[in-house]
């Protein structure tokens, strides 16, 4: 066993490191979240020149062939500030789904306009009254001509109203909660047949109501089959999300324990307080529970399907829970300061909390768990 | 030992019920089971009509005005409007401030400001908190300077709610910079309008314009604005705490809130089935609900105890901190029953004349902005770290 990082993820921490304590200080972010867009552009071109879009793709398209730990390392970099831009939408929610079902050609097309920084995609999987349950496809596409026609609505898309395409689940067979008979399609966003309802969410980013009718669309991989492949993808998208959640919860923890070292009332320090001293100790705790479950999640992803899942959702259910504790404590050791929009750390806060109503939360995670409860990992 | 209501309390339910059913303005009552932003209008309609009634004032004396109910009548009241979806009283004014010119004004003061307060003709604001000056209250720095019949202000109060809209100010300001730190406060009435007076909007997490920073530069105060004694204040100051205590427990609120909630839940479907059906969801449904029972038994027990006369005293930051972490989390569940639509932000939705979509389920566009904003409960009307240091000291003796 080697917690230590090699020398070519330490340069991947490093350079997001630097690009995030340089780039994104507090204010430049705030500009870009109450812009238009919500992110900045000229900040995605850094990404795309520094290579960043390519981490989890193969060096044919210009990238790191990197897995779990790479983006690990990039997300939880991503966490520390706050990062708004399209990352996990684009490359690894929507990207990895191409490169694990698309044709040479499609790749050849789409992953090299990813990693060039040409196109920015969002993942429509999820629906209206599926909640957290990917399964749950009522939307359905039929052969058309040459291609396909999707027709139903998707949820709460990370990213989809700035999109230029969008990676579309639908079902092509089976019937609402069947995990066969589902295919993923790619669909231009500005086609007819799409129409979006674009919003910011509580945490600063953006996401759509998407409805789509008769939306030409362009099937990839084989028709029926992408459960699998769409099941990897979505473990790469836990697997950023409980980083991202590591890296913001680090900076929350860092935040408090400063402001409690500075802030006098009293006549001291209120970290002089055990009271508060204690509860700062509990924060730290939750911290590296955290860490470590998204370690444990980061590499588990080429592990049997079961096994990875198990884990999957006890990485996914810690951070839900640990995250709300973080980011309450975080708030309320900031007394009045951290109620304030001016207050970084409230920022922190919502993106934490929120994190865990992105692909399940905790509730949904420990389900999953119950039902993984006696699986033996050594047999499976 | 009896704990069913007598009945008196009973015939008193059912006239508290009569006159919501028929004076609580619908929209009104719709605004606030909707979570839709309430203007300054509305509520000052809803406490004229309490006004009308007699009802305004609860914890004033019957000469002034007040109800002369009992505690137990004052908790069926404050339940019933809550599950009525009746606007929360200002407290400023009428539960603050009065008070404190009740027990110490002089009698001009008391004809000059109550009525007005009793008729929400004026709008109130409280000025205790500065930047250096929040739990340790007594630290305040703003400056009062006499000068013949004025006395001269200068310094900066924090997180002054709804001072936007507000005609006067009562603040804590220190008359003698060379006292001991309690002993040099003053509890002083200031009208708004007074030049030297600049109100700053402060934007809290969820996006709302609750709160204020209210600067004083030169500001001339007659002095016969001063509420008691001069470098009294502190007394003044603790008097209104006290009250600022009561009713804190939010026992009305929180119910009215697992009851919407339950609804929510048995309409939100997950796998095929409501929400509500989840074992994990149930089980802290369930927890809630005994959390509530034993939070609704407490303080019936607190105001029963102070039945005989008087305010509680550090009993009540028992109720404080229960009451408060029971409604956050309460909000926590509400965000939970959203699922994913607990993340789009739309505070446009939040407008009365709002007639867009909305996005997800109909209760989801404020679960969040909620579950943030009343993140402030355990942090104002002194925090809940400061409440377990009065129990610890007041009641345990530590
Ligand atoms: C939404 C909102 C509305 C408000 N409205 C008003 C208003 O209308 N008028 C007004 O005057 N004020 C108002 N306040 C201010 C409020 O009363 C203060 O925020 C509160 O007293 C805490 O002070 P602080 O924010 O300075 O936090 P601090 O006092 O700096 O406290 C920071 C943290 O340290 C803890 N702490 C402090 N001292 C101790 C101790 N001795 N032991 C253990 N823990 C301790 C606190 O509990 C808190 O967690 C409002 C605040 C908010 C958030």
């Amino acid at each position: 066993m080697d917690f230590k990082l090699s020398d070519e993820q330490r340069m991947l921490e490093e350079t997001v490191g630097r690009l995030v304590r340089d780039g994104y200080p507090f204010d430049v972010r705030e500009k870009a979240r109450t812009s238009e867009l919500g992110y900045s552009t000229e900040m995605w071109q850094q990404f795309a020149e520094l290579g960043l879009l390519g981490v989890p793709f193969s060096e044919d398209f210009g990238g790191f062939n990197g897995g779990g730990p790479e983006l690990m390392v990039v997300a939880e970099g991503f966490g520390r500030g706050l990062v708004l831009e399209p990352y996990l939408a684009t490359v690894i929610l929507s990207g990895t789904l191409i490169d694990f079902l698309g044709s040479d050609s499609q790749k050849e097309t789409l992953i090299s306009a990813i990693v060039g920084g040409e196109v920015r995609l969002a993942l429509a999987a999820y629906e209206p009254e599926g909640r957290y349950d990917h399964t749950h496809v009522a939307t359905t596409a039929e052969k058309s001509g040459d291609g396909y026609v999707i027709n139903g609505s998707k949820a709460v898309v990370l990213h989809g109203d700035s999109a230029d395409k969008l990676v579309v689940i639908a079902r092509t067979a089976g019937s609402t909660n069947d995990r066969n008979g589902l295919s993923a399609f790619v669909v231009d966003a500005s086609a007819d047949g799409v129409s979006r309802r674009g919003y910011e969410t509580i945490d600063g980013l953006h996401a759509a109501e998407i409805s789509l009718n008769n939306a030409p669309a362009e099937l990839l991989g084989e028709e029926g089959n992408a459960i699998d492949a769409l099941e990897k993808s979505l473990a790469l998208g836990i697997v950023a999300l409980c980083a991202e959640a590591s890296g913001a919860m680090e900076v929350a923890c860092d935040h408090t324990l400063n402001y409690i070292k500075e802030r006098q009332q009293f006549g001291v320090p209120i970290g002089k307080f055990q009271a508060l001293q204690h509860r700062m100790v509990e924060m730290r705790m939750e911290l590296e529970k955290a860490r470590s479950m998204t370690i444990l999640a980061a590499c588990s992803l080429e592990l049997s399907a079961p096994v990875r899942a198990k884990r999957l959702a006890a990485a996914k259910a810690i951070i839900g829970k640990s995250g709300r504790k973080v980011a309450e404590e975080a708030i309320q050791l900031h007394g009045g300061m951290g109620m304030m929009e001016e207050t970084a750390v409230s920022h922190y806060a919502k993106r934490i909390v929120m994190i865990d109503h992105q692909l399940g939360d905790l509730g949904y995670h420990m389900q999953q768990l119950e039902s993984l409860l006696d699986l033996d990992e050594d047999a499976a | 030992m009896d704990i069913n209501y007598t009945p008196e309390e009973l015939a008193f339910r059912d006239e508290v019920r009569a006159f919501l059913d028929e004076k609580l303005p619908k929209e009104i009552a719709s605004k606030v089971k909707k979570n839709q932003h309430l203007g300054k209008e509305d509520t000052i309609r809803w406490q004229k009509i309490l006004n009308e009634k007699g009802w305004m004032a609860l914890h004033w004396p019957k000469e002034h005005g007040g109800t002369g109910w009992s505690p137990i009548q004052k908790h069926i009241f404050e339940e019933e409007c809550a599950e009525y979806g009746a606007p929360t009283v200002l407290p400023f004014g009428v539960n603050m401030v009065a008070p404190v010119i009740i027990k110490f004004g002089t009698e001009e003061q008391k004809k000059t400001y109550l009525p007005s307060i009793l008729n929400s003709d004026v709008w109130w604001c409280q000025g205790y908190s500065e930047p250096g000056a929040g739990s340790d209250l007594a630290g305040l720095k703003t400056k009062a300077v006499r000068e013949g019949d004025h006395y001269v202000v200068n310094g900066q109060k924090t997180w002054t709610t709804l001072g936007q809209h507000a005609d006067w100010i009562f603040c804590l300001v220190r008359t003698d910079p060379n006292a001991k730190k309690q002993e040099g406060i003053s509890f002083l009435l200031i009208d708004m309008q007074t030049p030297g007076i600049t109100v700053r909007p402060l934007i809290t997490l969820d996006g709302e314009h609750e709160v204020n920073e209210v600067f004083f530069d030169d500001v001339k105060v007659p002095v016969e604005n001063l509420v008691g004694e001069e470098n009294k204040g502190w007394t003044c100051a603790k008097y209104l705490l006290t009250f600022e205590r009561t009713g804190i427990a939010g026992v009305g609120q929180s119910k009215a809130a697992l009851k919407h909630l339950k609804e929510v839940a048995g309409k939100v479907q997950q796998n095929g089935k409501p929400l509500i059906e989840d074992p994990l969801f149930r089980n802290r449904l369930a927890d809630v609900e005994m959390e509530l029972m034993a939070l609704e038994m407490t303080n019936l027990r607190t105001v029963a105890a102070a039945q005989a006369g008087g305010v509680p005293g550090a009993e009540s930051s028992f109720l404080k901190i229960m009451g408060t972490e029971l409604r956050q989390e309460i909000t926590d569940l509400f965000r939970r029953a959203a699922g994913p639509y607990a993340q789009p932000f739309l505070p446009e939705t939040f407008e009365a004349d709002y007639d867009g979509e909305m996005v997800g389920p109909d209760f989801a566009n404020s679960v969040s902005t909620k579950y943030f904003n009343m993140r402030k409960l355990s942090i104002f009307g002194g925090s809940n770290e400061i409440q377990k240091n009065i129990i610890a000291k007041m009641i345990l003796g530590l």
